[in-house]
């Protein structure tokens, strides 16, 4: 038998284990539940590989310390829940206008405000995608499971890295709680993906040049030679604030490409018995796993329904989501909040199925039952 | 000897700057980048943090690692660049509002973790960049546009505040005495923690014409008329002191530096090994 790395580990546990994994080497934040075990591994392990952590005094100076550590060259991660959130939006943007790679965990719990702290939610879908403020481009993905969470940590960082933008990892308190065995997998099983830095030497480095056809500017670190300036104001490919709308338009054209025309990469998904399914389950991160028992119990009753998990929350799966429309007659979201992401599923699949929504947000998880109930409802 | 500096430190091509004609802010950039010349340190070990509002527009102008960042924020940023990077010297320049309101919280902290960072405040009293707003150091009694009655608020002293918080170096003089600030910025840098400088700056465009102070010339008169150096004001009668405030050096130890504190937890595992 081969030699497996088989560990048992909680959710938040598995998110810093893949954040080194991807050579995270720098992490601020402030304690906030159920995010806390983040922070609390991460201070223990990262002083043992060379890396940083730090606790700042609120969550604005967690993100801004950690946009601070990543444009001197490490990879850096911030984590928090529901009010931390919040208190990071603007910053969230900052980083997507200067395009500093960050990944951004937010381990949801019941809002608003203080809200419900130790009971799970799906609230912040929406906050996610329009948080802060202005257009701008975004990445968030949710994990359904403790080994997902590690998996889809490295991906977080890999994204961060590779299209230099803020990263949103979503998941909740029932999986970042959770424990489960996973297998750790192997160096080689595993890909990771660093920013690309400018050629060494260049007598003139201007930090948001792209060459033609591409659309990610390479990154040099501080102290590195090269003394650039960043800005969050709308800035020329010099790096230094212009008023120009020419300028403005195509920057935040730019911006916004680098994920419009990079959509399948980032388009992570799992189905899940759909081929025949007249009734569609949509679901992520903690409700999926409900929504997949549901499925199954369906099944042996002769029902035909499958589930469609988006692991990739933002971008919205528009493709995906159009061809689950069109193969099913009936699609049912089913998420912890009052009518989120299925806002968005009506507006791709309207026309194709007939939607409807299985939510709840009083801190409890949606059963399988209850899933199985709406199914035989529609 | 002006042009070398601005040659060698400055980015030429990103001059004039925005300021209004007589505003204090380009006499203390200039004098903190001659503080950086005089110290030789490689332009491209230094790195300059900014927060928002019109001080805050200086790092563009000099040629060295620059990071304009948010309203407030400028010392949390600074802070991760700081420990994740520690060979870097790390000065922030900021304004009262920018430092000493919305970044009270951060100014505080970065004092008391004594984390190796200047920390320069061009201290105008006013909210420059939005118009002429009262700032926590407007003087009570003072006019801005948001205290058309007179500010009733009582102002902060931020070198007293900086000290209280843990700050290992606190210094303050005014755009008028231009070499003190070169003079007090390079005493900060040559300080292992944290040092803050405050530079007491002139808004004639706002806090002068709001407040009857005259133009910019009879600003800075007054800069110099009613400063008394520290070490003078201790052999004067109380009478002399009256109105007026005092620049110079008020604070100096020596304690513990944040990120060299840090890398002893790091080092402790590489003897393991
Ligand atoms: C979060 C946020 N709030 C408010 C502002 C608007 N704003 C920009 S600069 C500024 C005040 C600047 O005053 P100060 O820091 O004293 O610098 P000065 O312009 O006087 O040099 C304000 C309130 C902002 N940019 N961001
Ligand atoms: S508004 Fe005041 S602080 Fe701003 S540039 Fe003009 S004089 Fe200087």
């Amino acid at each position: 038998m081969e030699n497996k790395n088989i560990k048992l580990m909680q959710g938040n546990e598995a998110c810093v284990e893949g954040a080194l994994t991807a050579g995270m080497r720098f992490f601020a934040g402030y304690p906030i539940t159920p995010s806390t075990e983040i922070a609390e591994i991460s201070s223990l392990r990262l002083p043992k590989v060379g890396g940083k952590f730090l606790q700042m005094e609120d969550e604005i100076a967690g993100i801004a310390a950690t946009i601070g550590a990543s444009l001197t060259g490490l990879k850096s991660m911030t984590a928090t829940s529901g009010p931390g959130f919040s208190l990071k939006q603007e910053n969230i943007g900052y980083a997507s206008i200067a395009e500093i790679p960050c990944v951004i965990v937010n381990v949801q719990r019941g809002g608003p405000s203080t809200g419900l702290p130790t009971s799970p939610a799906q609230g912040d879908i929406m906050q996610a995608k329009w948080g802060t403020h202005g257009d701008h481009p975004v990445i968030a993905l949710s994990p359904s499971s403790v080994r997902e969470t590690f998996d889809l940590t490295i991906k977080a960082f890999n994204y961060a890295e590779k299209y230099r933008m803020p990263v949103m990892l979503l998941t909740d308190e029932v999986i970042g709680h959770m424990r489960e065995k996973i297998e750790i997998p192997t160096a080689d099983e595993i890909e990771i993906i660093d920013r690309v830095k400018p050629e060494s030497g260049l007598d003139k480095y201007n930090p948001y040049e792209v060459n033609e056809g591409e659309l990610v500017p390479k990154m040099a670190s501080y102290g590195e030679g090269y003394r650039f300036h960043v800005t969050g104001l709308v800035h020329d490919e010099t790096g230094f604030p212009s008023n120009d709308s020419n300028v403005a338009g195509n920057l935040l054209d730019r911006l916004m490409k680098k994920i419009d025309n990079n959509i399948e990469d980032i388009s992570l998904y799992e189905e899940y018995r759909i081929d025949d399914a007249e009734t569609i389950i949509i679901a992520y991160g903690s409700t999926a796993r409900s929504a997949k028992s549901a499925v199954d119990m369906a099944r042996e009753e002769g029902l035909k329904v499958g589930l469609f998990r988006p692991m990739t929350i933002w971008p919205f799966l528009d493709k995906q989501i159009t061809d689950v429309a069109k193969k099913a007659d009936n699609i049912i979201v089913a998420e912890m909040n009052l009518g989120q992401y299925v806002n968005e599923v009506e507006r791709v699949g309207n026309k194709y199925a007939n939607i409807s929504k299985c939510c709840k947000a009083n801190g409890e998880l949606i059963t399988p039952d209850e899933i199985l109930a709406k199914i035989k409802e529609v | 000897m002006a042009s070398a500096l601005v040659e060698n430190h400055f980015r030429s091509n990103k001059l004039p700057h925005i300021w209004c004609p007589g505003c204090g802010h380009g006499i203390i950039m200039r004098s903190i980048v001659e503080a950086i010349d005089e110290l030789g340190y490689n332009k491209d070990d230094v790195c300059v943090v900014s927060g928002i509002g019109c001080s805050s527009r200086a790092p563009g102008y000099m040629d060295y690692n620059t990071l304009h960042t948010l309203h407030g924020r400028a010392l949390a940023y600074a802070t991760g660049v700081k420990m994740a990077n520690p060979k870097l010297k790390v000065i922030v320049i900021t304004g009262d509002g920018d430092c000493a309101a919305i970044g009270g919280n951060h100014l505080i902290h970065a004092a008391r973790r004594n984390i190796d960072i200047t920390t320069v405040v061009f201290n105008n009293n006013i909210y420059g960049m939005t118009g002429g707003q009262y700032s926590p150091t407007t003087p009570t009694g003072e006019k801005g546009t948001t205290a058309p009655f007179g500010n009733i608020d009582k102002n902060f002293d931020l070198c007293n505040l900086a000290k209280a918080a843990g700050a290992t170096y606190v210094a303050r003089a005014t755009a008028y005495h231009a070499n003190m600030i070169t003079k007090l910025v390079k005493a900060g840098m040559e300080n292992k923690g944290f040092s803050f400088v405050e530079a007491v700056s002139v808004c004639p465009t706002y806090y002068g014409r709001k407040n009857k102070k005259g133009d910019a010339v009879q600003m800075m008169r007054y800069l110099k008329d009613s400063s008394v150096n520290v070490k003078a004001a201790k052999k004067l009668p109380k009478e002399k002191l009256e109105g007026k405030f005092f620049i110079g050096e008020f604070h100096k130890v020596e304690e513990p530096e944040y990120t060299e504190q840090y890398q002893k937890i790091i080092d402790s595992f590489q003897k393991e090994r």
